[in-house]
């Protein structure tokens, strides 16, 4: 804090108490973003309210992930109090410390430091407090359950209310602030309920469609037949003839707007537009060979030793071609926001991963400064890195500004479909080499979009090359050059798809070296908890060792992401004369350092490796050109129930490192290990996600063909 | 997948075909164990009448098209995709949605059990999941696995808490006291 009247100010609003504030230079939480330039405001990481209940202020949002009990678990921890006495404040830009967004398993990993500071700094000032109150040195004192008290001395204690009671004590969070040892945890470590359960099974959880406002209308927005066209013209005449129907036509944003949602719809229905569209050249199948030979920039993302030098002196050498095609991030809970712009102030409910940059980017589209701009965010209804785009969030600011009443933007499913921001389709070409002992010696890959993410072997290799191409980094690819729509973060963004490629590719080599697939990569795995991650998964499986194809359907994948180490063992059946692959049991070994919650931590996995089953199965966007084929769920196939299978989460104790990314990791492997359970199963590869039936029998018949491997799929 | 009657023109509220001329009704059905009593444009839907003058937010809209669940209520019992049923058909019949599920605070064994298995993470399709699990209990009261996942496949979650979400409909089938 810098001056005594923003102090004054400070305890105005919260009405006294003590609070611990962030102080981003001297924090951890500036590694999030370096090239941020933290503002020194008065948000608080928590603040004791005279009652003894804790109000937690955190920028990371609720999505289903379940940070909303983890970050109270870390906070309640370090402060010494209940679970049930802390309240969550999340997502509200003003009140909450500045944050970039959820996404790349960074809530516990990097915020979680910053908050358990705070939590400790915290207890050090209420035993300091109380050292002074109760006249015993502060060395003498034990903060827990919130209470401090004497050692040794029951009846000597004070609560964290009473101590709180007449303060206005500000402390900024000190890096110096000495965290509880991992020996001393009572909640980190446990599973408790979660704080969000009871609202969401009452229906009482409020997701941003949910909020109402008085006099509030409901907009539905012109949308294009197909990205990249032009409004040519547009006739609003009938629709603008309809009871109480406002339109809203700006030269980029064409609306209409009613008082009842479904009155708004037919008056959308009947705006009469005529487009000019671009033609169509891409398809999902054509979109392979243009995104090979589209100029892109390049970036080595890894060279050591001499790959030319080594391709001459392999023994042997292994060619394959991934592909995968667009995928769609398809939360339940399409886009929605609530905007209430009046008298130069504008309050926003948005379904958003990324409060602070969406009130920024609506700040710049209202031209208001972003201190008149509040974005609050309710519970998200799925996110999965779609919903760090906020288009929703702007159009609807932009259209309560302009009719000057609350709107709400809810995307239908079309839209959500049409507008969203798709996980890229990729081609990695891989060449391999083995030495006369049946160690790799080469590894040389080129990466067509999907990005650096996961790009890297996990596994020793001295001659090894990794180029990328059309993309040095996320969002730096613009949309149009190499993609006929957006696309943009999706759950471990590239990952998906580099690991793919280098786990398959794996697996070809274990076959040609006929060594079981998981000795295979224990011989070249330099990481010692990746090693000792597949082990775990090895045993909980039952693994039998076996070189490959087995005909058993059974397959592996590691992966290092997020800090986090996983394997994961699948076991398909797959129908020969249908192509049909089914799942049957998947077991997955994670190592994420300490684990906050392992319920919580098992439910990521879990839910990580079934979304999982979607790409590498079932889901693959269709378009032609711009215009997104796929308007619901009935065209694009995520994983329904018949389709999941259990899926057994080991965590390996690792108590040693700090907490580790776990909402991404584990899905990173989904897409190699049934990739490698089908070809164990049938002596043939799919070398392009999903395994459609269709790609499936294709590759049984180039197999029984003898057609060399990277001509299939 | 086998989907009936899926409109693939799938025009969000599915409202071309209907009537282009206003025209108000009156309607009374039972909500949640209360009688009630509206005049509503004809072109209302049972989902939007719910969400936005009764203002029960717990009924979702995830796909306007039948196909994803998150919408679904119970009439008379029964599973029903509230975003395709025009309001006008439950005159007279009694709708359940997931805010008539709890009696005086106190949470049914089906949603007991999903909070006690964790079998929710967004939450958003779980008021869905919740009802057709209700009517399916209602029906068959105690579902092996097999024919929970049958009963279960239309209704869709992103999350991946399909396996918990059986579990917890197995364990409620278990409990005493589920409502039908």
């Amino acid at each position: 804090m810098s001056a005594g009247v923003d102090r004054r100010e400070f305890f105005r609003r919260i009405g006294g108490g003590i609070a611990i504030l962030m102080a981003w230079r001297s924090g951890p939480a500036p590694a999030q973003d370096a090239r941020r330039v933290y503002p020194e405001d008065f948000n608080a990481y928590l603040v004791i309210g005279t009652d003894g209940r804790v109000t937690v202020y955190s920028g990371k949002i609720e999505m289903g992930q379940g940070v909303m009990t983890s970050q109270a678990q870390m906070l309640a921890e370090e402060l010494g109090v209940e679970l049930g006495s802390v309240d969550m404040v999340l997502g509200d830009t003003a009140r909450c410390p500045w944050d970039m967004g959820t996404f790349g398993s960074l809530t516990t990993r990097m915020f979680g430091p910053a908050l358990r500071a705070a939590g400790a700094q915290a207890r050090a000032t209420l035993i300091a407090l109380a050292s002074q109150r109760l006249g015993v040195p502060a060395d003498q004192l034990v903060a827990r359950r919130g209470k401090v008290s004497v050692a040794g001395d029951a009846t000597r204690e004070i609560t964290y209310g009473e101590l709180s009671r007449g303060a206005r004590i500000a402390k900024v969070v000190d890096a110096k602030a000495v965290l509880r040892a991992a020996s001393e945890f009572t909640l980190i470590g446990t599973s408790p309920t979660r704080l969000d359960a009871r609202d969401k099974v009452t229906g009482a959880a409020k997701y941003a469609a949910d909020i109402r406002l008085p006099h509030m209308l409901y907009a539905r927005i012109l949308r294009p037949p197909r990205h990249g066209a032009k409004l040519a013209q547009l006739d609003t005449s009938a629709a603008e003839s309809m009871d109480g129907v406002r339109l809203v036509r700006q030269p980029d944003l064409v609306a209409v707007l009613h008082e009842d949602p479904e009155v708004a719809a037919v008056a959308l229905d009947r705006l009469k537009p005529r487009w000019d569209s671009p033609s169509a050249d891409l398809d999902p199948d054509s979109i392979f060979d243009h995104l090979v030979t589209a100029p892109a920039p390049h970036k080595t993302a890894l060279d050591r030793g001499d790959p030319g030098r080594a391709r001459t002196s392999a023994a042997h050498l292994f060619e394959s071609t991934f592909r995968k095609g667009y995928v769609a991030h398809a939360p339940i809970e399409t886009h929605a926001a609530l905007a209430d712009v009046a008298a130069g102030q504008a309050t926003v409910w948005a379904s958003t991963q990324t409060p602070f940059p969406a009130r920024d980017q609506i700040a710049q589209a209202l031209e208001f400064p972003p201190e008149k701009v509040r974005v609050i965010t309710p519970y998200l209804g799925g996110g999965f890195g779609g919903k760090s785009a906020s288009g929703q969030a702007v159009e609807a600011a932009r259209l309560s500004l302009a009719v000057g009443q609350p709107v709400q933007v809810m995307r239908t499913r079309q839209e959500e479909f049409f507008l969203d921001t798709f996980d890229p389709a990729a081609v990695v070409k891989v060449i391999a080499g083995l030495d006369g002992q049946g160690k790799i010696s080469l590894w040389d890959a080129v990466i067509y979009a999907a990005g650096e993410r996961g790009s890297t072997i996990p596994y020793e290799v001295p001659d090894a090359r990794v180029e990328l191409v059309g993309q040095t980094g996320y969002g730096e690819l613009t949309a149009g050059s190499m993609h006929p729509f957006a696309t943009g973060p999706w759950r471990a963004p590239g990952a998906n798809m580099n690991v793919f490629a280098i786990e398959s590719q794996m697996d070809i080599l274990a076959a040609a070296a006929k060594v079981d697939p998981i000795e295979f990569r224990m011989r070249h795995l330099a990481d010692a908890r990746m090693h000792r991650t597949l082990e775990t998964a090895a045993r909980a499986f039952g693994w039998q060792p076996a070189a490959g194809p087995s005909g058993r359907g059974l397959g592996v994948a590691c992966s290092i992401d997020a800090g986090t180490c996983v394997a994961t063992i699948a076991q398909v059946e797959v129908e020969r004369d249908t192509g049909r692959v089914k799942p049957r049991r998947i077991v997955c070994a994670q190592d994420m350092g300490i684990v906050v919650n392992p319920t919580g931590a098992k439910m990521q996995i879990e839910g990580g490796l079934t979304m999982g089953l979607g790409y590498a199965l079932t889901e693959e966007l269709h378009f032609r050109g711009g215009e997104v084929l796929d308007r619901n769920f009935d065209s694009y196939a995520i994983p329904r129930f018949s389709g999941t299978t259990q899926i057994e989460a080991v965590l390996v104790k690792n108590d040693e490192l700090a907490p580790q990314g776990g909402g991404e990791p584990a899905i990173t492997t989904a897409g190699a290990s049934l990739a490698n359970a089908v070809a164990d199963a049938l002596g043939a590869r799919v070398f392009r996600l999903p395994m459609t039936p269709a790609r499936v029998q294709a590759a049984l018949r180039a197999a029984q063909a003898g057609a060399p491997a990277a001509q299939r799929g | 997948m086998q989907l009936t009657a899926v409109n693939t023109r799938a025009l969000f509220f599915l409202k071309t075909d209907w009537p282009l001329t206003e025209g108000t009704m009156e309607i009374r059905f039972r909500l949640n164990g209360t009688d009630i009593h509206l005049s509503f444009d004809e072109r209302a839907t049972l989902l939007w009448t719910l969400r936005t003058v009764r203002g029960l937010t717990g009924t979702k809209y995830g796909c306007g098209s039948g196909i994803c669940g998150a919408c679904t209520v119970l009439i008379d019992g029964q599973a029903a995709r509230s975003c395709l049923m025009p309001l006008s058909a439950v005159a007279g019949k009694s709708v359940t949605t997931v805010e008539g599920l709890a009696v005086g605070g106190r949470l049914d064994p089906l949603q007991q059990a999903f909070v006690d298995h964790n079998a929710f993470q967004c939450g958003f399709c779980t008021p869905g999941m919740l009802l057709s699990a209700h009517a399916l209990l209602r029906a068959n009261p105690k579902p092996s696995r097999e024919q929970i996942v049958a009963h279960m496949e239309h209704n869709l979650c992103r999350c991946g808490a399909h396996q918990r979400i059986v579990d917890a409909v197995a364990d409620a089938s278990q409990r005493p006291g589920v409502k039908s």
